[in-house]
């Protein structure tokens, strides 16, 4: 049997199919990934996306459309998706995925584009509790991103300069927006663009990390979500949280979708 | 090649004005009360507790320069030297860089002190919206604060906010409030709180077929909504007042009283220097005060 996930993101759609192995033995193992597709929506509407993302998909799969027994969107435009057999939530999802790429991990932090939250999963990857950023922009992507946008640099050059400097700068501003300005007055007064990036990555992190401290750190932390690509906000974070190890997936934006997927194979949706 | 100019559609209309009619060479006691905000800085010049001129600026990259910048603006225009002022007093949130201020004074008392020269004794709601916070304040019938409320942690509901959905839509500030009225019917408000996130919304609405003047409508909505949400908490009393910049758009006033169901209490002077001229006028009943206890002591 193949099964698909798909994950509407605010900024990207990101689509997986998993197929059954039978792999004798090893219950675990019992599914594997089939293939995966991640696009940029762009100009499109969120239907249109969806669409689109699930053909290329199947496309470079080598999968047809009737192949796909069971489709389980999530995200925050899953209703968009009209295919869909079932809806998950995005935290049931990514708790779903990450405990199925790290079985150890109890404490799943997950920050995409316009969230940020820390969860609790049992082992079968259920969610056990959670907080999120909820209304508020400080503790998720966009932030990172639009400070980056204010010094110039890509977010990959900004995760990589954070991780160039030791300075510890207090961010003040919690908001987005008056941290902007903030991060232009450090600009003005000649502070390194290696300590204003490390400064705004700490600032995520500890908003992150209020988060997780409120369902609280138990077993092994894995972070999912597209600031895994951001090696500096991962220094931020372990320092954060205090922890020696936080574990990475192979393919962290496709967690959820992952995890959508899984969900379609059990039928729990 | 030519230069490309960008267009900086937050940028607000920056003022200078005097009062012709006064003749400051004759006063007894002149003050000035100084406010630097977090996005606007305003000097303020009274004589003898009447409002003589101001200045009002935008805030520079640090507060002592922002607070010469915005007394100099006015006193070269009304042809005065620092050393003709009497009293300074410094408000807002840079308050204690005022290097030629002689006491600093928090702004909420300020704002309730102008607010009730400008709208009257019968003032006694406030509601600030300034560039980086916003405040609900309650006053009794000479300006003295009761209680208030602030937030000062988010953009959303601030003057700030709105610049940043100026800039979005590439229209010039000023025109974001008669612009909203300018739909055929009112949208529902954006939903998301964040500015962040509003800003990503707008953009969806306008993909959705939206127009512009649609969109600014449903910002203009939700920024209402979320500084009622704010007010209500403290409660409105009759005698409601608006200062700071968001007092000049139509589109967020018109619906603020539209939400809580009274009209604002109207005024000709420019709502941005509420806090300036509160400290000002503080200023003039402090030397009021020794110039009595003086004579009294003589």
């Amino acid at each position: 049997m193949i099964t698909a996930g798909i994950d509407m993101g605010s900024r990207t759609v990101k689509v997986v199919f998993l197929e059954e192995l039978n792999v004798e033995g090893a219950p675990q193992l019992k599914w594997g990934v089939k293939g995966k597709h991640m696009m940029f929506p762009n100009e499109l509407d969120m239907d249109e996306a969806a669409d689109k993302a699930l053909a290329d998909g199947l496309a470079e799969a080598g999968l047809t459309r009737d192949q796909v027994k069971h489709i389980v969107a999530t995200g925050a435009g899953a209703k968009q998706v009209r295919f869909a057999d079932a809806y998950v939530t995005e935290v049931s999802a990514g708790a779903r995925g990450a405990v199925f790429m790290c079985p150890a991990a109890q404490t799943v932090v997950d920050v995409g584009a316009e969230e940020g939250r820390g969860l609790k999963a049992n082992a079968q990857g259920k969610v056990v509790d959670f907080a999120g950023n909820e209304k508020c922009a400080a503790g998720a992507g966009a932030f990172a991103e639009s400070m980056a946008r204010a010094l110039q640099l890509s977010l990959k050059e900004f995760g990589e300069a954070s991780l160039r400097s030791d300075r510890v700068i207090p961010m003040n501003a919690q908001c987005t927006v008056f941290a902007e300005s903030e991060v232009v007055s450090l600009i003005h007064s000649a502070t390194p663009k290696e300590d204003i990036a490390k400064s705004v990555l700490d600032a995520v992190a500890s908003r992150v990390c209020a988060m997780v401290r409120r369902v609280g750190i138990e077993g092994e932390v894995i972070l999912i979500g597209g600031m895994v690509n951001n090696p500096g906000f991962v220094r931020s974070l372990k320092d954060a949280l205090g922890v020696d190890h936080v574990n990475l997936p192979d393919m962290p934006e496709y967690v959820s979708a992952l995890g959508a997927a899984l969900i379609a194979t059990e039928g729990n949706a | 090649m030519a230069a490309e100019e960008k267009k900086e559609f937050w940028r607000w209309q920056e003022n200078c004005w005097l009062d012709e009619t006064k003749d400051w060479k004759s006063a007894k006691i002149i003050t000035a009360g100084i406010d630097v905000g977090s996005v606007s800085s305003q000097a303020v010049i009274c004589v003898d507790g009447e409002l003589f001129g101001y200045n009002s600026m935008r805030t520079g990259n640090n507060s002592p320069d922002s607070a010469t910048n915005a007394i100099n603006g006015i006193l070269d225009k009304a042809g005065m030297k620092l050393t003709d002022v009497t009293y300074v007093i410094g408000t807002g949130y840079g308050r204690v860089n005022v290097p030629f201020a002689h006491k600093a004074i928090t702004e909420i008392a300020c704002h309730a002190r102008g607010a009730n020269y400008m709208g009257g004794s019968k003032v006694r709601t406030i509601l600030d919206m300034g560039g980086q916070d916003c405040k609900a304040i309650h006053c009794d019938e000479k300006g003295k604060v009761t209680n208030f409320l602030m937030n000062d942690k988010c953009a959303a509901g601030t003057g700030r906010g709105m610049e940043v959905i100026a800039d979005l839509m590439q229209i010039p500030i000023a025109e974001l409030g008669p612009r909203s009225f300018d739909v055929d019917v009112e949208p529902e408000a954006v939903s998301s709180t964040c500015v962040v996130f509003a800003k990503s919304e707008a953009l969806g609405l306008l993909k959705a077929g939206y127009t512009k003047n649609k969109v600014i409508a449903a910002y203009c909505q939700a920024m209402a909504e979320r500084v009622v949400s704010l007010i209500e908490r403290i409660g409105v009393e009759d005698g409601f007042f608006i200062t700071g910049g968001i007092a000049k758009n139509p589109g967020v006033v018109k619906r603020i009283e539209k939400l809580l169901g009274t009209k604002a209490v109207e005024t000709k002077i420019d709502s941005q220097i509420a806090g300036a001229l509160g400290a000002a006028l503080f200023g003039y009943t402090l030397m009021a005060k020794q110039a009595a206890t003086a004579k009294a002591a003589a």
